[in-house]
């Protein structure tokens, strides 16, 4: 397509492909890569095709679109112009598919990680807290629900009752 | 696929996602303006999960139509008589108590019916529903709370959530009220029947009305319905003027 760009001789491998991705990280949090995530469904090299396919997190999330990008250039960046990004609502991401090292990396950064497990929202129990949320800063278990919607889509703000601090928590979905 | 306007699928698609885009854009009203900062956040998140719910909708609908037409252009193109979302959705915010009620219903709606919808055999349209439950999910549980709070909260809040529920009570029926887009897509299996929703959605009520101290409301009365078919409110014709502005006054502008 275009002149100035001179692609790479070589089809790559897909798991190439799959260490690039690593290196592209979620605009909202920017120490998880999107394999961190769990976002990443699925990655195919067909000639110099390379299609990828993603699942969104949440419906609206503004992330989504900006990620595709962000694959697409990382990927141009090593002489791939060919990428095609599919997007695939079935099965539903859940927070379940975060990896161990999100996880870690979450909790490092000052946001609790999801409580395994508990995945889905529990729409018809009013008032309960989904469970135990472990203070990011203190690990005092002793924390009280603020607000169920955060400053993204993805976290519910969280007060620690013992060191007083607020903090995020990436909610379970 | 070779598809017509009249395609009963394209027909409801369009019905879910002007319901969802509308009832977003009511919700992005209140940004800047909630009570205090949480549920001003809470309000914004509920309204970008809607828009990112019709977004699917609309992105369906115009594939299946297949004459080029884009999300962008069934959103911001069509005029009020074009739209098909049920009155509800449509009215005005009011105050918190009455953006709480109008949630309420919507969402006790929207739960159900996202639940059951996962089963259809539209793998599209499960796989939306499928997505969308899991926000929905907190978003019953958030309306549900408040509603709760209001009633049995304090003199003034009780006050205007009584009036809020004497206003708004009478929309719920159109949801339920099938279409003759949604009776063809019911008997074809792809649309769940509603009556099989209503067991549930009013037990969930009966609850929350018992929690909140408020007696349910009695006697049907004046029913407000025909948004479903185009006939809307003047409300939603100021809404849309706002939403389209952009793309109306400057066609095909682009960020
Ligand atoms: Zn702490």
């Amino acid at each position: 397509m275009n002149e100035s760009l001179t692609a790479s001789r070589q089809p790559p491998t897909t798991k190439k492909i799959w260490a690039l991705l690593e290196e592209v990280l979620d605009p909202e949090v920017p120490v998880l890569s999107i394999l961190d995530l769990g976002i990443v469904r699925d990655v195919r090299v067909d000639g110099a095709r390379i299609t990828v396919t993603i699942t969104p997190t949440y419906s609206g999330c503004p992330a989504m679109s900006a990620i595709g990008t962000d694959i697409r250039l990382r990927l141009l960046a090593e002489g791939y112009p060919d990428v095609v990004i599919k997007n695939q609502l079935s099965p539903a991401w859940t927070t379940d598919w975060l990896s161990e090292a999100g996880r870690r990396k979450l909790v490092e950064y000052g946001i609790a990680a999801p409580v395994p497990g508990t995945a889905t929202g529990h729409a018809l129990k009013l008032f309960g807290q989904d469970t135990a949320v472990r203070c990011p800063l203190c690990q005092s278990e002793n924390t009280r629900l603020i607000n169920q919607f955060g400053s993204t889509a993805c976290k519910a703000l969280y007060q620690c009752q013992d060191c007083r601090e607020p903090f995020d928590y990436f909610k379970c979905h | 696929m070779a598809s017509s306007h009249s395609h009963p699928l394209f027909d409801y698609l369009l019905q879910a996602a002007d319901t969802s885009l509308v009832l977003g854009h009511r919700l992005s009203e209140w940004c800047g303006h909630g009570p205090v900062l949480e549920q001003d956040l809470a309000l914004a998140n509920i309204a970008l999960d809607l828009l990112g719910e019709a977004r699917s909708y609309y992105q369906y609908a115009a594939e299946l139509e297949g004459l080029g037409r884009t999300e962008d252009d069934l959103a911001y193109l069509r005029s009020a008589v074009e739209y098909r979302n049920p009155l509800l959705v449509e009215q005005p915010n009011g105050d918190f108590a009455h953006t709480v009620v109008r949630q309420f219903l919507f969402d006790n709606y929207h739960y159900h019916l996202l639940k059951a919808l996962q089963a259809s055999p539209d793998a599209t349209l499960a796989a939306i529903a499928e997505k969308a439950v899991k926000e929905a999910a907190y978003h019953l549980k958030w309306s549900s709370e408040w509603l709760i709070r209001l009633g049995d909260g304090t003199d003034e809040s009780r006050r205007r959530l009584d009036k809020a529920i004497a206003t708004l009570w009478r929309y719920q029926d159109e949801l339920l009220a099938p279409t003759p887009a949604e009776a063809a897509l019911q008997a074809l299996g792809v649309l769940p029947a509603y009556h099989d929703l209503q067991p549930t959605m009013q037990a969930h009520a009966a609850h929350v009305l018992a929690e909140a101290t408020v007696p349910a409301p009695t006697g049907p009365g004046y029913q407000g319905a025909g948004g479903k078919l185009g006939r809307h409110s003047e409300h939603l014709g100021y809404l849309l003027a706002e939403l389209q502005y952009l793309q109306r006054t400057y066609p095909g502008l682009q960020w």
